[in-house]
């Protein structure tokens, strides 16, 4: 299962109102690193389905989203459990880098 | 065993893939996990590539590049290098999935990495108004105050584009005149929103959760003043990507590969290196490009003598004349 795409309209079921833990991906197509780190992060969506969902939100078509998570820089992902972020990082990061941010989450 | 592996994928590693999957060697191509392309991937509009006399996105002359490499018969992997053994005549490359692979040359094009202010502050608000990439980030600054630190041609690019969103770009240079090739300064003097600050360096970057703005440093009389803003971007040169050669490849002394004249052939025999790793001077994509085709046929011609079982006619002799020119 890759990581599906949340818009204003679902993020509040998909994301503040999930049981498990969530990291969103803040995106945009303009941007490469992003781009370049999408794979790696359906394959960890996929590889631990069972303990988070990963989902993407695209700051082009959401900017009001990015505006109240003050994202500055993208890729930016923050991690969500019970409606608030519980953590932030931000930049594309080969897979076992990325691993090592969410261990908490999936280990 | 194959014959080469070739590590990077901007445009040296990419060339070189073209030429040696046109020589039938069946190249490996290991991209990184998240850096595929290179630096141009992180650009907007390419002027000066020559070919397209309309100019083209980077992102899509990197697909074109790779497109090309892949037509031939390049296997391109998406994973980064952790480990090089590269004495002797089996060269080995482990990557971080944990895969190990074999071959009898490789070509080295790893680029460069974008160099860092070396202030403490920076590891903390990376990410949080102080970025290496406009194109990226440039975004978030609608109607914002921000500053671009260097005088190159990246920072020349970076500032134009940044006056598509902020309402105010400074730029802020350590010398009175620019490096930038003289079209980029021109463009970057005509924009109204752009602003020099001249003999300045950023002393320090302020902000615990997000930049608030630096104290500049007068390079000249060491005065120090400080300059609100709501972003930074860091644009004062690469340096080149060599910590997995380190103690196993020869460096000059301005810190890239060292190679054999004109040629891509390293301090180890069948180890090539090709693109701004080996090239403190022009550090342009057509003269990776260029680099990587040499690197290509020089591992192509390394490799035929191996088949003829004549080790020592491996290397070509490059014109001595010429060698060096690069180094300023």
């Amino acid at each position: 299962m890759s990581a599906r795409a949340v818009t204003e309209a679902t993020f509040e079921q998909e994301v503040l109102k999930n049981d498990k833990p969530v990291i969103v991906d803040f995106w945009a197509e303009w941007c490469g690193p992003c781009r370049a780190v999408s794979p790696i992060l359906d394959q960890i969506a996929t590889e631990h389905a069972d303990k988070i969902d990963i989902v993407k939100l695209n700051v082009d078509e959401h900017p009001n989203l990015a505006m109240k998570y003050q994202i500055t820089a993208i890729p930016a992902f923050k991690v969500f459990k019970g409606g608030e972020v519980v953590q932030s990082f931000v930049g594309a990061k080969p897979k076992p880098a990325l691993e090592a941010d969410l261990a908490a989450y999936i280990a | 065993m194959r014959d080469i592996i070739i590590i990077g994928s901007g445009p040296a590693g990419f060339t070189a893939a073209i030429y040696a999957a046109r020589a039938q060697l069946k190249p490996l191509l290991i991209a990184s996990s998240v850096e595929i392309g290179g630096e141009l991937m992180n650009t907007t509009e390419v002027e000066n590539y020559p070919g397209f006399p309309e100019g083209i996105m980077g992102p899509d002359l990197m697909t074109n590049f790779q497109q090309q490499a892949e037509r031939f018969g390049t296997e391109v992997v998406y994973d980064d290098v952790v480990e090089l053994e590269l004495d002797g005549p089996v060269k080995r490359v482990k990557l971080g999935n944990g895969e190990t692979h074999e071959a009898a040359a490789v070509i080295y094009a790893t680029g460069s990495a974008y160099r860092k202010l070396g202030l403490p502050e920076e590891e903390v608000l990376s990410g949080h108004g102080l970025s290496w990439c406009a194109t990226c980030d440039g975004f978030f600054f609608r109607q914002k105050t921000i500053a671009v630190v260097g005088g190159g041609d990246s920072a020349m690019e970076e500032a134009t584009f940044l006056t598509r969103f902020a309402d105010k770009v400074y730029v802020i240079h350590r010398r009175d005149s620019l490096k930038a090739s003289k079209i980029m300064q021109q463009r970057a003097f005509d924009n109204d929103k752009i602003e020099f600050i001249w003999n300045a360096e950023i002393a320090a970057i302020h902000g615990t959760d997000a930049v608030t703005g630096v104290t500049l440093r007068d390079t000249v009389n060491g005065d120090e003043r400080g300059l609100d803003l709501d972003g930074l971007f860091v644009a004062i040169g690469n340096d080149p990507r060599t910590h997995l050669v380190h103690g196993k490849l020869d460096l000059t002394a301005e810190g890239t590969i060292a190679v054999d004249g004109r040629s891509s052939r390293t301090s180890v025999p069948g180890v090539f290196a090709a693109g701004d790793v080996i090239d403190p001077s022009y550090r342009q994509a057509i003269t990776a490009a260029g680099s990587g085709a040499a690197a290509a046929l020089d591992a192509e011609h390394y490799l035929a003598a191996l088949d003829a079982g004549d080790d020592e006619e491996a290397a070509p002799v490059a014109a001595p004349e010429l060698a060096g020119v690069a180094a300023e």
